[in-house]
């Protein structure tokens, strides 16, 4: 049989999909190699190990995060969902087993999330004003359980905080840092080899398509906000391990974290495109943002936020920037 | 003004709560030349909310949205204290003025920053401003170099709690910037255009309108307005706090304009709705605190409000809830339109 | 001849105020390839809505392969075998090729999806369409003829035995059309039925065996390719039906002026035309839908970039970058895309009339509010603007009424050159005669104008000379003399040259 060849076919070895993801792994390489140079002690194991210590809880909220920017969406609620999530654990776990409270906060993320989903998309609301309600109710909840900072005594909860897992010499990790991966690769294996992951792509890609072809728009849509509430909720339970209290003004502005992570993995805001691999990359690369930070000294806390701020901008720049050079090819 | 009717009646009942619940609500006295009282506290505290509402009207009449206010508040506090604690003489007016100046020239600069994204690279406003978010936040502390700057100045105390005229100053701040942008978008022309690129943005080029410029425009005086929100919330405490002024304020002034009646799609705008909006957000603020509710609970309201305003302004949740009660759309008008569609 | 696959008989469907169809039969045969023809408004669209289920219908009913069926959405007419491939092609352009074909129905082993799988079937599909492309290349790499190739592939693995294809070739070029005909008349082997339409006649020349004409609604006829002339096609297309107006004066007599703009090679979306226009000139540009007489206007009034060419008005040499530059030298355009380039809907009919004169003002110089007044008031009368409320929303007017208040909106402008384009469609026959009967007006004032329209009486009853187009090309530039009729303007379209 007689086939054609393409002239259109342009000979690429790299799809441009995975440039800002290989982008942002540079980038971190960078960094870590010119800490490593630089600072006495920074190039060692432990150092990397340290970053997923202490943002497991921020890598598992952007994995929900990515979720819901794949398909378009953005979820402002997470960082209020995580402060809820503490502040019922801390208030319950007197009083109630341990695995009760894990599944209750569970349970309340998930709901909350798959309730903002509905709304999202049943009633054509923007997902910005939704979740902004989202985020309010949740930190008015906090508040009404209590103002102030409850600690956390429960033994489950404290063993866990203490549990060091020695992976070899001078190399630990903690509980969540398990949890985290596991939940990285669940949600990896869900994006890529489940229909209801490529639904995800597909919606965020064209929605008026996806319906036409035949796919749950409606199903996924509220899938994706019930992920994000469920991770939400599973980052609360992380950073209760962490601080071993619960309080309603814990994870202040998470929310910005979690999407800058996303959006400096490479994922497209518009949606439909990006690796949960980025997003791994982008906690990493905001976490060693503070690890220099603080291994500077001389250099205050607040530069971190200027740097997220520089890196957001190049890195919305990059994709402005494939998404016209995209555009312009497929006229 | 049926579109007011709402915010209207919801300030009402707001007022009513109090005339029932707390004592000596409506009543204002002068005391030492000066007015008091629980409505004149509502303005004086709701001034920076109905600022940052304003600004942000403009803005999402252009179908755009202004993450970045609240940063804003936070530099421009920031770089006004920072001024004034340099001069020689904090009490200098001039000296408080420059500062005030460079304040508010930095919010501009930052606000054509945003404006430039949005117009000109051609970024969803969302995503724009949420970089200046971010990272203003971080600016703010660079400026005050991580310390609460506090200052000592009485000309700058005037700016968000003095009194002038009897009248708190933020309420004469608010009352002119009001009346300009009142002048420049009604008695001018730029309300129509900015309604105009809000509600058919392709129509609005074709008929020659700079939508870059007005785009633009519009950024850089929502900066502004938040940039003046900034001095006055800092001078009421004479002091600037990079990491709490300001927080959350673009969220409140976001509710502010969606309960005056703009919708989020853009186009048609109503400042007065905003003001309404805004005060209506500090009238609950104070009624909570004054009928002896938790204060925490502000929150709970705000996602009430927020969820049945915009549920009230979505077709669908009209069309699916209201759909048997709905008269049948007068022909004329739809049969153009479905027309439209079917050729 | 074989059995009809698809059988549609009387199809009525009524919108409030416009019956869109009325008592259309349509038949589609197995292993044919089948032109829908049609002008604007003609029901195209409509009839394929209706079979693909967008629409209810209010009379008639569709068969399919004997059955009798009633689709209540494209996915249930997927399910049956009836599946459409747009223009604007309906994939999800970040995923792969590969997923774009099986997407929603993906080969999964012990639960997961098993990618190697589906890209080998995928490949193979596209195989039997001539294509060997890389499966795995998200389907954005691809040209929008490949888009398309994929497109049909999977309505095709889906078990299509109706395939549409809505106008799939006004995008491609020439090498890229040859391609998807090779693979329609593949398809075609197969015995699948394919309805196709295109506003390219040689296209339809080339690969219809058969037609549908649809006109005003009604069935024109159904007639074999082969044995219906061009020129007669164009007849039937257009109609010769003279509507009722009020006869205007005798033709407008041919003016000697000055020459205000002078188009040389000037190109862009359409091939490069040169183009002459006096001032007190009204110029018709006639052709069939998509013939490029729109793209010809953008390109005039700065809306589009133009690639190649000149533009003088006035004897000076302008650059039209944008529609503010070509305001400045006195152009004027109003669109045919009502909704989406004319109206602000949310603005009153006082605030949509005085747009462009304030956007020429600028925000600081504001039309006083008198002013404003005045010229609404004069504007509304002079054009029978109904109702005659200023602070009316612009989106409760009828469209005709929208039509006059978009063109005052121009004419406050006092341009020198008018560009209308479709102004009289869609709207009623006495707001037609009342728009026709100012073009004359206007041109009698010294104002030039060009003139587009669908309609070739229209055309030729207001318009000093022609420009006729096909296929994207000017083709010829009559002067409107005694020889000129519609007769010839057809023959001149079907044909592609003059005589």
């Amino acid at each position: 049989m007689k086939t054609l060849a393409l002239p259109r076919q342009l000979p690429r070895t790299l799809p441009r999909n995975y440039l800002p993801v290989l982008v942002t792994g540079a980038l971190f390489l960078a960094m870590f190699v010119a800490g490593g140079i630089r600072y006495e002690g920074f190039a060692t194991g432990q150092i990397i190990l340290n970053v997923f210590i202490d943002n497991a809880f921020l890598l598992v909220v952007a994995v929900g995060m990515t979720f819901v920017i794949l398909t378009g969406g953005i979820d402002l609620s997470v960082g209020s969902v995580v402060a809820l999530t503490t502040m019922i654990s801390a208030s319950l776990l007197p009083s109630t087993p341990s695995f009760l409270v894990i599944l209750l906060v569970l349970a309340i993320g998930g709901t909350l999330g798959a309730a903002m989903g509905a709304i999202i998309h049943y009633f054509e609301i923007q997902p910005f004003i939704v979740t902004l309600a989202g985020m309010f109710l949740a930190r008015g909840l906090c508040y009404t359980i209590g103002t102030d900072s409850i600690p956390i005594t429960d033994p489950t909860f404290t063993s866990i905080a203490q549990t060091h897992i020695v992976l070899g010499p001078d190399l630990w990790i903690s509980p969540s840092v398990l949890i985290a991966v596991a939940v990285v690769v669940l949600a990896t294996y869900t994006l890529h080899y489940t229909r209801t992951g490529r639904n995800v792509y597909a919606v965020g890609g064209n929605e008026q398509s996806a319906l036409l072809m035949g796919l749950p728009v409606a199903r996924t849509k509220i899938v994706v906000y019930t992920i994000s509430g469920l991770c939400s909720a599973l980052g609360g339970l992380l950073l209760s391990f962490y601080m071993l209290s619960g309080y309603g003004l814990h994870a202040v502005g998470m929310e910005l974290d979690a999407i800058a992570a996303v959006v400096i993995g490479g994922t497209l805001l518009t949606g439909g495109s990006g690796y949960l691999l980025g997003t791994v990359l982008g906690v990493l690369v905001l976490g060693l943002i503070q690890t220099v930070i603080s291994f500077e000294g001389t250099l205050s806390s607040w530069w971190t936020k200027i740097v997220i701020g520089l890196l957001l901008l190049i890195f919305i720049l990059l994709q402005r920037l494939i998404v016209t050079t995209g555009a312009t090819r497929d006229r | 003004m049926k579109r007011l009717a709402w915010p209207l009646g919801m300030l009402a009942a707001l007022l009513l709560v109090n005339l029932i619940f707390t004592d000596h609500f409506f009543q204002i006295e002068i005391k030492d030349g000066h007015l008091y009282g629980s409505l004149i506290d509502i303005f004086r505290f709701g001034a920076p909310l109905i600022l940052v509402a304003l600004g942000m009207t403009l803005v999402i009449a252009t179908s755009g949205i202004d993450l970045s206010v609240g940063s804003v508040v936070a530099i421009s506090g920031a770089m006004a204290c920072l001024q004034i604690t340099s001069l020689s003489s904090q009490d200098s007016i001039g000296g408080v003025l420059g500062a005030a100046g460079i304040a508010l020239g930095l919010a501009v600069a930052l606000g054509v920053g945003n404006g430039f994204l949005v117009a000109v690279i051609g970024i969803q406003p969302i995503i724009a401003t949420l970089i200046l978010m971010v990272a203003g936040r971080g600016l703010a502390q660079l400026i005050s170099d991580g310390q609460i700057i506090t200052v000592n100045s009485a000309p700058y105390k005037l700016i968000g709690g003095g009194y002038w005229l009897t009248l708190p100053f933020g309420i004469i701040i608010v009352a002119v910037v009001l009346a300009l942008t009142a002048f420049f978008t009604r008695r001018l022309a730029l309300g129509l255009l900015i309604e105009s690129v809000g509600g058919n943005a392709e129509a609005s080029r074709l008929s020659g309108i700079r939508s870059r410029g007005i785009l633009i425009v519009v950024y850089a005086f929502c900066a502004l307005c938040a940039g003046i929100a900034g001095l006055m919330i800092s001078s009421n405490v004479s002091s600037a706090d990079g990491n709490n002024a300001g927080l959350w304020i673009e969220l409140d002034a976001i509710l502010a304009v969606v309960i005056g009646g703009t919708s989020l799609a853009g186009g048609r705008f109503s400042l007065s709705g905003t003001v309404l909006g805004a005060l209506i957000i500090q009238t609950l603020t104070t009624t909570i605190y004054s009928i002896g509710v938790p204060p925490e609970t502000t929150l709970l309201f705000k996602a009430l409000v927020v969820t049945i305003v915009c549920l009230l302004q979505s077709p669908a949740f009209r069309a699916k809830v209201f759909r048997n009660r709905r008269k049948p759309a007068p022909p004329a008008v739809s049969a153009e339109e479905k027309v439209t569609v079917a050729t | 001849m074989a059995e009809a696959i698809l059988r549609m008989t009387g199809i009525g469907k009524e919108f409030p105020g416009v019956r869109a169809l009325d008592g259309v039969d349509f038949r589609l045969l197995p292993g044919e390839v089948h032109a829908l023809m049609g002008e604007n408004g003609a029901g195209k669209s409509t009839l394929i809505k209706v079979l693909t289920g967008v629409y209810s219908i209010d009379a008639g009913e569709i068969e399919l392969a004997g059955t009798k069926v009633a689709f209540t959405g494209p996915l249930e007419a997927q399910k049956a075998g009836i599946s459409t491939v747009y223009q604007e092609v309906n994939l999800c352009r970040n995923l792969s090729v590969a997923e774009n074909v099986f997407i929603g129905r993906e080969p999964r082993k012990f639960g997961r999806i098993n990618w190697r799988e589906m890209r080998r079937r995928t490949a193979e599909l596209l195989r039997q369409l001539d294509l060997a492309i890389d499966v795995s290349k998200p389907l954005s790499h691809y040209s929008l003829a490949i888009q398309q190739m994929v497109a049909i592939a999977r309505a095709i693995d889906i078990d299509a035995r109706v395939l549409i294809l809505d106008e799939p070739t006004s995008s491609l070029d020439a090498g890229e059309v040859a391609q998807l005909f090779r693979v329609m008349r593949r398809l075609k082997d197969q015995g699948i039925a394919i309805l196709f339409v295109s506003h390219f006649l040689d296209q339809i020349y080339e690969i219809a065996d058969r037609m549908t004409i649809l006109r005003n609604g009604r069935l024109v006829g159904e007639y074999a390719t082969a044995e219906l002339p061009q020129v007669e096609l164009v007849a039937k297309m257009i109609g010769r039906e003279l509507a009722e107006l009020e006869r205007l004066d005798d033709r407008p007599p041919a003016r000697t002026s000055d020459t205000l703009v002078e188009a040389v090679e000037l190109g862009g979306k359409v091939a490069p035309f040169s183009l002459t226009i006096q001032e007190g000139e009204v110029v018709g540009l006639a052709g069939l839908l998509g013939s490029g007489r729109t793209e010809i206007a953008r390109l005039l009034f700065g809306a589009d970039h133009a690639a190649t060419g000149t533009v003088r008005i006035g004897g000076e040499q302008v650059s039209l970058r944008t529609p503010r530059i070509a305001m400045s030298k006195g152009v004027a355009f109003c669109s045919e895309n009502r909704r989406e380039e004319g109206l602000v809907p949310e603005l009153t009919v006082r605030e949509n009339l005085i747009l462009a004169l304030q956007a020429d003002r600028g925000w600081s110089r504001p039309v006083p509010r008198k002013k404003q007044d005045e010229l609404v008031a004069k504007y509304i009368k002079a054009l029978n603007i109904r109702p005659d409320n200023p602070e009316m929303l612009i989106r409760n007017l009828s469209g005709g009424n929208q039509q006059k208040v978009l063109l005052a909106r121009w004419l406050i402008l006092e341009p020198k050159l008018l560009i209308l384009d479709e102004p009289t469609r869609g709207i009623d026959v006495g707001a037609k005669a009342e728009i026709q009967k100012l073009v004359v007006e206007l041109s009698d004032g010294g104002m030039a104008v060009l003139f587009i329209s669908a309609e070739l009486d229209e055309v030729l009853r207001l318009s000093h000379k022609v420009a006729v187009l096909r296929d994207r090309r000017v083709v010829a530039e009559l002067p409107n003399d005694d020889n000129l009729t519609t007769d010839v303007l057809m023959e001149t379209i079907a044909s592609g040259a003059a005589k």
